[in-house]
C-alpha cells in the first residue's frame, strides 16, 4: 500500500470490516455443515482477540509521544470510533438493554446521562486540555495549579475512579471468556487480562487506539445485526428504531392485562440470586423527576471527569479536531445506545406476548420447562420459572431472568442461528476489552508519567520511562484481575460508582482550571481532597444503613461529593493568594485555540 | 478591549447558549416527564419515553457539531483558527 498509515486508514479498516463480515458468513456456512455451537463460540472469540493482538503488536513503539498520545495524529472520525469503544463497556453492551428491560424509565436516566455528558466534554474541557498539550489528566492539574501535591492528588482521584471501573470490565471479559471458551471464571479472568494486555503493552496509546477502532467495528456489528434481524423476523418493522411504537403500546396493554403481582418474600427465596422479574412498566414514567435528573446529572458530570475518555482527545492533531471528534464519538455511541431500548422492547414482547409463538406467559409451566432455550439459560443461571400460585400456568410474576440474558439470550429465543450468539459474545468481549485497556492505560500512564517521571525522577530517559509504564500496566492489570476474580460487586453498580468518584474529585478542579482564572493550587487541592473524601464517606454511610439526604443515593453520591468540592475550592481559593502572573498568562494561552501548546511535544 | 478578550467573551457566550440547550434536553424536559408522557411523540412513541430512547441523545449529537462549527467561526473571526485539516 502506498502512502503512510494514517492516509490509508479508511482502506485498512474497510478491508478489516469486509474480512470480519466474510468471517461471519464462513461461520454461518460452517454452522449449516454441522459445526457445534461451542466451536463457533470459541472461533469467534479467538479470531477477534488474535486480530487485536496483531494490531497491538504492529503498533509497538519506543517513543514517548506515540506511547502516551498516539503521536497526536489520530483523525477525528477514527478517534470518535476509538472513544466510542473506549466508552462503551461490558456494562453498556451486555447489561444496558437488561436494565431498561427490568427498570424502564428510571434506568433510562443512564442513557441520557452517558450521552449528555459529552456536551460538557466538548464545550467545557476537551479542546482546552488538547491545547494544553498534556499527556495525562493529572499532567494538566499539576501544570495549571503547580506543585507536586496537586498532581499527586489528581493521580489519587484518577486511580480510585478508574480502578473501581476496571475491575468491573475485567470481570465482564472473564464472564464472556468463561461462557465462550467453557472454562471456569477464575481462570477466564486471566485469559481476559492477557488479551487486554496484548493490545496495550507494546504500543501504549497508539496500540490501544488502533485496536479500539477494530473493537468498535466488531461491537457495533454484533449489537445492531441481531436487533435488525429480530425486528424483521418478528414482523415488527424493518427499521426498528422508527417502527416499534405498536410494540411499545402492546407491552403496555399486556402489562395492564396481567398486572404487576407482588411476590411474597417466601416465594422470592426460591429465585436464584441475580435474577429478577418484570415489576416495572416498560414505557411509563416510573421515577420522580429528581430521581431521574440526579442520576442523569451524576453520570454527565462523571463523564466529563473520567480520565480514560478525556485522554482520547489528547490524540487528535488539533484543537479544532478535538471538538469535532467529541461529536463523532457521541454519534458512534448513539448508534448503540438508541438501539438498546429497541432490543429491550423486542425481547420483552417476544417473551410475554401470548399471541407470539415465542411467548411463554400463559403457557403451562411444564411446557415452558421443556423448551430447549429455557433449559440452556436455566442451566447458565440466567432464567427461572416457578409455579407460585399452583395453577400450572406461567404468570408474569413467575418468570425470572438475569439482566445479561436480554442481550445474550434474545437471539436464541427469537430463533436466530447460533452464529449470531457467537457474534454477540465477540462483541461483548470487544466492548469490555476496549474499556479495560483504556482504563488500565490511564492509570499506568498517570503513575508512570506524573508520579515516576514528574515527581520521583525527572531526569529519567525515555526508554526507562516506557519500561516503567509497561511494568505498571501489567501490575495494575493483575491487581484488577485479582480483585475481579473475587466477584465483590456487580458490573453495573461498580461502573456507576466510578463515575461518582471521578466527579467528586475531578470535575470542578478541571472545569475551574480553564474557566476561572482565580482558582489556585490551595483551592484545587482542597477541592480534590474534600470532594473525594466526602463522596466516599457518603457512600460508606449510605451503605452501612445511613438514611442519606436530599434523595441522594449510593448511585448518586457524586452529587454530594462534587458540591463539597466546589464549595471547598472556591472558599479556599478566595482565602489564599491569587495565582501568579505566569499561571494567569498560561490560562489565557489555553483559551486561544491556535499557536503552540503549553507543554512541549516531548515533556 | 483586546482582541483576545473579545474572543473569550464570544466563546463564553457560545458556552452559555450551548449549556442552556443542553439543560433543556438533559434536565428540563424530565421535570415534566409524567405529564409529557401522555402526549404521543415522534413515530408514535410516548413523548418522554421517546426522548429517553432517541430524542435527547440525538439532540446532544447535533448540539456538539453545532457548537464545534460556531466555535470555529468565532476562532476564524479573530484569526485564532488553526491551519491544517482535521
Amino acid at each position: 500500500m502506498k502512502g503512510n498509515f494514517i492516509d490509508n486508514l479508511p482502506k485498512v479498516y474497510g478491508i478489516y470490516t469486509g474480512g470480519f463480515l466474510a468471517f461471519i458468513i464462513i461461520m454461518s456456512i460452517a454452522e449449516q455443515m454441522g459445526m457445534t455451537a461451542k466451536t463457533i463460540g470459541i472461533c469467534f472469540v479467538a479470531f477477534t482477540v488474535a486480530i487485536y493482538a496483531i494490531i497491538g503488536y504492529l503498533s509497538r513503539t519506543a517513543q514517548a509521544d506515540a506511547y502516551y498520545v498516539a503521536g497526536r495524529q489520530v483523525p477525528t472520525v477514527f478517534n470518535g470510533m476509538a472513544t466510542a469503544a473506549d466508552w462503551m463497556s461490558g456494562a453498556s453492551f451486555v447489561a444496558m438493554a437488561g436494565g431498561i428491560y427490568f427498570k424502564g424509565y428510571g434506568y433510562m436516566a443512564l442513557l441520557v446521562g452517558w450521552t449528555g455528558g459529552y456536551v460538557l466534554v466538548a464545550s467545557l474541557l476537551a479542546p482546552y486540555l488538547r491545547k494544553f498539550g498534556c499527556y495525562t489528566v493529572p499532567d494538566f492539574i499539576g501544570t495549571r495549579y503547580g506543585g507536586n501535591l496537586s498532581r499527586f492528588m489528581a493521580v489519587v482521584v484518577l486511580t480510585v475512579a478508574s480502578f473501581t471501573y476496571v475491575t468491573a470490565q475485567i470481570n465482564a471479559t472473564g464472564t464472556i471468556a468463561s461462557v465462550a471458551l467453557d472454562i471456569p471464571f477464575q481462570y477466564a479472568v486471566y485469559v481476559g487480562l492477557v488479551s487486554i494486555l496484548l493490545c496495550s503493552m507494546l504500543g501504549g496509546m497508539r496500540g490501544v487506539t488502533w485496536t479500539q477502532v477494530a473493537q468498535y467495528i466488531v461491537l457495533i456489528i454484533a449489537y445492531l445485526l441481531p436487533v435488525f434481524w429480530i425486528s424483521n423476523k418478528m414482523g415488527a418493522g424493518f427499521f426498528p428504531h422508527f417502527m416499534l411504537a405498536d410494540e411499545v403500546s402492546r407491552i403496555a396493554e399486556l402489562e395492564a392485562q396481567f398486572g404487576f403481582v407482588k411476590n411474597s418474600a417466601e416465594n422470592l427465596k426460591e429465585v436464584p440470586k441475580g435474577l429478577a422479574g418484570i415489576t416495572k412498566a416498560h414505557s411509563a414514567v416510573n421515577a420522580t423527576p429528581w430521581a431521574f435528573i440526579s442520576l442523569a446529572l451524576a453520570m454527565m458530570m462523571g463523564t466529563a471527569s473520567l480520565p480514560h475518555v478525556m485522554m482520547r482527545y489528547f490524540t487528535t492533531p488539533s484543537v479544532k479536531a478535538a471538538r469535532k471528534s467529541v461529536g463523532w464519538s457521541l454519534f458512534f455511541i448513539f448508534l448503540l445506545y438508541s438501539s438498546a431500548p429497541m432490543l429491550a422492547t423486542l425481547s420483552k414482547l417476544s417473551l410475554i406476548d401470548p399471541a407470539l409463538p415465542t411467548g411463554i406467559i400463559g403457557k403451562s409451566i411444564t411446557e415452558v420447562q421443556a423448551i430447549d432455550w429455557y433449559q440452556n439459560w436455566n442451566q447458565a443461571n440466567l432464567m427461572f420459572v416457578s409455579d407460585f400460585n399452583g395453577n400450572g400456568t406461567l404468570e408474569l410474576n413467575e418468570f425470572f431472568m438475569g439482566g445479561k440474558a436480554v442481550v445474550l439470550a434474545t437471539p436464541e429465543i427469537a430463533g436466530l442461528p447460533y452464529v449470531i450468539s457467537g457474534l454477540v459474545a465477540a462483541g461483548g468481549m470487544a466492548a469490555a476489552m476496549s474499556t479495560a485497556d483504556g482504563l488500565i492505560l490511564a492509570i499506568a500512564n498517570a503513575i508512570s508519567h506524573d508520579v515516576y517521571y514528574k515527581i520521583i525522577d525527572p531526569k529519567a530517559e525515555t526508554a526507562k520511562r516506557l519500561v516503567v509504564a509497561r511494568v505498571l500496566l501489567v501490575v495494575i492489570g493483575f491487581a484488577g484481575a485479582t480483585i475481579a476474580a473475587l466477584e465483590i460487586q456487580g458490573i453495573l453498580g461498580s461502573v456507576i460508582w466510578a463515575f461518582d468518584f471521578a466527579m467528586s474529585g475531578l470535575f470542578f478542579p478541571l472545569v475551574l482550571g480553564v474557566w476561572w482564572k482565580r482558582a489556585n493550587k490551595e483551592g484545587a487541592i482542597a477541592g480534590m481532597f474534600l470532594g473525594l473524601v466526602s463522596g466516599a464517606a457518603y457512600l460508606v454511610w449510605v451503605r452501612t444503613g445511613g438514611s442519606g439526604f436530599l434523595g441522594i443515593t449510593q448511585l448518586t453520591f457524586g452529587i454530594f461529593g462534587s458540591a463539597v468540592s466546589l464549595v471547598a475550592m472556591v472558599v479556599v481559593s478566595l482565602m489564599t493568594s491569587a495565582p501568579n502572573a505566569a499561571t494567569q498568562k498560561m490560562v489565557d494561552e489555553v483559551r486561544i485555540p491556535s499557536g503552540k501548546s503549553i507543554l512541549g511535544k516531548q515533556h | 478591549m483586546s482582541k483576545q478578550e473579545q474572543h473569550w467573551e464570544k466563546s463564553r457566550g457560545l458556552l452559555f447558549m450551548t449549556l442552556a440547550i443542553w439543560f433543556v434536553f438533559s434536565i428540563g424536559i424530565f421535570l415534566f416527564g409524567a405529564e409529557m408522557n401522555e402526549v404521543t411523540g415522534p413515530f408514535g412513541y410516548p413523548l418522554t419515553y421517546w426522548f429517553t430512547c432517541q430524542g435527547s441523545l440525538g439532540a446532544f449529537v447535533i448540539l456538539i457539531f453545532w457548537f464545534a462549527n460556531r466555535q470555529e467561526k468565532i476562532d476564524e473571526e479573530f484569526g485564532f483558527s488553526e491551519r491544517g485539516d482535521d
